[in-house]
């Protein structure tokens, strides 16, 4: 994965976790929870996701690296550079009662 | 004097029907909402599937984030709202009181999580943090407080088949106590996306099977062979009838009586002994006597057994009543669980203005040992009703009854 793709595979989780909020505009810099409405929980899930797709395992500490989309990549472009890129979000239907 | 207290909104799902006028309509052109269903592990059945458009009142994280009874339970709680011409904002929303009736709850949540850990080798690193606030008991309830901003008392009262009478009979309390100025209460299921549901009533030789599953639930029939396990949700706005006067609230009907027992005999088989002891009881409440109720609805679920101990019942109380009428809603929507009760009052409450009394439907051959004096069989019948009798019957042996009359001044 390069590291925009990291971008586009965290976005695609955001899309997930966060299905009434609109990606397209994010900045690279600013913090996410300042841009669209993610809480503690919506952060689990991030790393739940994470977990599921692509078997990174993100510890506690690590949290507030994922603070801002520059700082995801930065953080996980070393763990997902061998990986190729999952798209979750286009396949299940966000309407679905989907439990993570 | 405890207060009266009154029904001023419906808010509703129902396999056949999303609001009470549709709901109404359905029970009199006998029109059923069950359906062939096909859940994980258990295959291929029947069941009640209802088809409200949460997103109408939730966001999707919401939808996302929550279980299915918390949609169900906001669904119904906007809806009732609405139906009331009632606005949270013009209340003190600490005096605002949910009460959700549940026959269990948990259960949809745990599966899913037990199959998604089995995805990863039942590596617990992938059980979901929201699996705690999705399975506590006071679930569909708490959503319902998220979704409207609430503050006051909300929380589910768990009472196997006969928990929705007990939100509603709770509502009334809290109302009477002072404790809230508004109550929602009533019951909600989302029991047909837990497949355990279903093993457990077919193990049990309780669940139904028909090749149309529109004549699956058939209580009263002698072909009868169980339960057709339904989702749904009903909740009533209640208010001091003061309160709903004082405002000009179009009041659907007045609660005047009501009683919950215990037949303390047997983990799932009924006791007709508790039934007749528990509608003496709710009669009693209601300072009335068995020829004061114009129609009974009754809780048979279709299975050989308990539709017979109930006609037993009702027969010991009702049976020199010659004017009273019997009907079962069940027979369209099967077994709504802790909906059920709420869902079947709330279908009988348009006799009070309508003139109808709706049938049982799918009786092909009364079981001689379930005909009950003034049972409606297949055809809707005219009758001037003022007072109807709710029965609602559980697992280890909970029984329940309300008794709500047309409003008079």
């Amino acid at each position: 994965m390069t590291r925009d793709e990291v971008v586009l595979a965290v976005k695609d989780i955001i899309e997930t976790i966060a299905p009434d909020e609109e990606t397209a505009n994010l900045t690279m810099d600013e913090r996410l929870r300042d841009q669209i409405d993610l809480d503690s929980m919506d952060f689990l899930d991030i790393v739940m996701e994470l977990r599921k797709l692509y078997g990174v395992q993100v510890p506690e500490e690590d949290y507030k690296e994922l603070a801002s989309l520059t700082g995801c990549v930065d953080y996980l472009h070393p763990l997902l550079a061998e990986k190729p890129l999952h798209c979750s979000y286009s396949s299940s239907s966000p309407s679905e009662q989907t439990i993570s | 004097m405890l207060a009266r207290v009154v029904i001023t909104g419906v808010g509703l799902s129902s396999p056949n029907g999303n609001d009470l006028a549709d709901f109404r309509k359905a029970l009199l052109e006998k029109r059923s909402g069950v359906e062939a269903y096909e859940i994980r592990h258990f295959g291929k059945t029947v069941a009640g599937v209802c088809d409200f458009d949460a997103l109408r009142y939730q966001k999707k994280k919401e939808v996302r984030r929550g279980t299915r009874a918390g949609s169900i339970a906001v669904w119904c709680a906007n809806e009732a709202l609405r139906d009331a011409g009632l606005d949270v904002a013009d209340f003190d929303p600490e005096r605002i009181g949910v009460y959700t009736g549940t026959t269990e709850h948990g259960n949809v949540e745990t599966e899913h999580e037990i199959h998604n850990v089995s995805q990863h080798g039942f590596d617990l690193r992938f059980w979901s943090h929201h699996h705690n606030p999705r399975t506590v008991a006071n679930n569909p309830a708490g959503e319902i407080t998220l979704n409207l901003g609430l503050k006051g008392p909300a929380y589910s009262l768990g009472g196997a088949c006969a928990a929705g009478n007990l939100g509603l009979v709770q509502g009334v309390q809290m109302l009477q106590l002072g404790v809230v100025d508004l109550a929602l209460g009533g019951g909600i299921s989302e029991s047909i996306h837990t497949f355990g549901i279903f093993a457990s009533f077919a193990a049990q030789g309780a669940l139904a099977s028909h090749a149309d599953p529109t004549k699956a639930s058939r209580p009263f029939d002698a072909a009868r062979n169980g339960i057709v396990v339904s989702e749904g949700g009903c909740l009533y706005a209640l208010e001091r009838l003061d309160d709903a006067v004082a405002r000009g609230a179009n009041i659907l009907a007045e609660v005047v009586g009501y009683n919950v027992n215990s037949d303390g005999t047997d983990f799932v088989l009924p006791d007709s002994a508790g039934q007749n002891a528990c509608i003496r009881g709710a009669l009693r409440s209601a300072g009335l006597v068995a020829e004061d109720i114009d129609l009974i609805s009754t809780h048979a679920t279709s299975t050989p057994s308990g539709d017979i101990s109930e006609a037993r019942a009702i027969h010991e109380v009702f049976g020199d009543s010659a004017s009273v009428r019997v009907n079962n809603t069940k027979s369209y929507i099967g077994h709504a669980m802790g909906a059920a009760a709420a869902l079947e009052l709330a279908g009988n409450l348009p006799s009070f203005t309508d003139g109808w009394v709706h049938p049982t439907i799918n009786v092909d051959a009364l079981d001689p040992e379930c005909s009950v004096r003034g049972l409606v069989v297949n055809e809707p019948v005219r009758a001037d009703v003022d007072t109807i009798l709710n029965m609602s019957f559980g697992m280890l042996g909970i029984n329940s009854a309300v008794v709500v009359r047309r409003y008079r001044p």
